[in-house]
């Protein structure tokens, strides 16, 4: 109350002791200088550009909101990928297999089954690597060595020892893998890198290892 | 005995926390209802009609049931249960050969569960039946066939969790499917040709890896506890709130009455 003589904005003075002055000072700005309008309370002042006419405040409440939305699309960018992990505890996609030596003609070896699901046929001629996923919805099949084919427990898809499908829901052979022989002389096989049967990959050189 | 009864419901914790007695008035059974945070779903007047068992099946209810069984057997279950490969099975194992109790609460579980997709589905035919998907109840529909998408999601979820080869071949045979999802599977149409590979596809963010391991048996472990329940939590508050805002459970056409 002590400084109800300053100007304020309204030229109101705040205090009712100093009423009669408001008829008088009102009009002396409207001579002096032209009439300015003033923004009234419910409605926006003319021509005024909203949040896009950057003053001071609207600069600050700018950033402030820019700041938020990059946090926010930083977080969810940050969350998603998170969920893509780097490093996966997984068996490595190529393994040694052993010496030519270790398997026995005609014979499918289950040995690497458990581990990577490849089987390793040896033909007289040499080797080829089956990939032990069913090609109907992914389950491992088995080896029937009386039946002399693969058959897969899940929906009884079956398989001749060449990956050929002969029986049950299976719309398409069993891959063959990359299969080769190591400076050591150990095969080497690369599950990363399959040959399907109806794309006419059977023939590459890579998915059969000649060797008698 | 009565003057301490009395004593006791006058006093002012016993007015502070039961607000209205057994007075049967319209007005003072509305108010029992309005007050209590848990009967406050409840609307204050239902029509007639909306009691008729032949009419709902109580399918709806029954479904809400079954979740509450399902969380708090769900809760007592995770008290025995380690979500990591090592421990799975034999938790389940523990859980259904040593634990007091803890056949018939996996069981409670298990077979609640089934029930619950069971009755999702009636519920679902009997909406059908009735046209109760027809206006206002478009939206209502729309939440329900996402409730039911969660449900069976916390169904699929759920069956990974013995950690037995039922349930990894299961989840594996499953989760092959989402190979083939247009645009973000490996194997799907025009996936390959947003350079989707088998370790970067939807598959792969669902099962933590390129195969059914341990990251699978954590994710599903998360999704089935916390992340599924909670956001189907959210979507019956909505269903149930847009109940009474579409005009009460359905009923058979009065023609003005009642």
């Amino acid at each position: 109350m002590e400084n109800s003589n300053a100007p304020n904005p309204a030229g109101v003075p705040s205090a009712p002791s100093t009423e009669p002055q408001i008829q008088k000072p009102a009009p002396v700005p409207a001579k002096a200088a032209p009439p300015i309008k003033k923004p009234k309370q419910d409605r926006p002042p003319e021509d005024d550009q909203g949040i896009w006419r950057i003053s001071r405040r609207n600069f600050f409440s700018i950033a402030g909101w820019a700041a938020f939305f990059v946090f926010i699309a930083t977080s969810t960018v940050g969350a998603l990928r998170m969920m893509f992990p780097r490093i996966l505890y997984e068996p490595p996609s190529a393994f040694k297999a052993g010496f030519p030596e270790d398997f026995i003609i005609g014979e499918v070896s289950e040995k690497y089954k458990d581990e990577f699901r490849v089987w390793i046929v040896r033909e007289s001629e040499g080797f080829y690597a089956l990939s032990a996923i069913c090609t109907h919805l992914g389950c491992t099949p088995r080896w029937l060595a009386s039946d002399n084919k693969f058959k897969c427990p899940c929906h009884g898809s079956g398989f001749r020892m060449s990956g050929i499908n002969f029986e049950g829901p299976a719309p398409r052979p069993l891959e063959r893998l990359k299969i080769s022989m190591a400076d050591d002389g150990e095969l080497l096989i690369d599950r990363a890198i399959k040959f399907r049967f109806e794309d006419g990959d059977w023939v590459k050189p890579e998915c059969y290892l000649k060797y008698s | 005995m009565l003057k301490l009864r009395e004593k006791i419901q006058q006093s002012e914790v016993w007015k502070s926390i039961f607000r209205h007695n057994y007075q049967d008035t319209n007005r003072n059974r509305a108010l029992q209802i309005v007050d209590n945070v848990f009967l406050h779903l409840h609307p204050i007047r239902i029509s007639r009609h909306a009691t008729n068992i032949g009419f709902t099946w109580g399918m709806g209810g029954i479904t809400f049931l079954l979740f509450i069984v399902l969380t708090i057997t769900g809760v007592i279950l995770m008290f025995y249960y380690r979500p990591a490969a090592e421990y799975a099975y034999d938790d389940m194992k523990y859980l259904m050969n040593d634990v007091a109790f803890g056949p018939l609460i996996r069981n409670m579980h298990r077979w609640g569960a089934h029930a619950m997709v069971i009755t999702v589905m009636l519920h679902m035919f009997r909406v059908f039946l009735t046209g109760s998907y027809k206006p206002p109840r478009q939206f209502n529909w729309v939440v329900g066939v996402i409730l039911l998408v969660l449900t069976l999601l916390l169904s699929f979820t759920g069956y990974l969790l013995p950690w037995a080869q039922l349930a990894i071949w299961a989840v594996t045979v499953g989760t092959n499917m989402a190979r083939a999802t247009p645009l973000l599977g490996h194997e799907g149409p025009f996936g390959p040709q947003l350079g989707m590979r088998i370790d970067n596809d939807v598959r792969f963010v669902l099962l933590g890896g390129t195969q059914v391991g341990p990251p699978t048996l954590l994710r599903f472990y998360v999704g089935h506890c916390i992340f599924l329940p909670l956001i189907a939590a959210v979507f019956m508050a909505v269903h149930f709130w847009r109940i009474r805002k579409d005009g009460g459970i359905s009923g058979p056409t009065t023609n003005g009455k009642d």
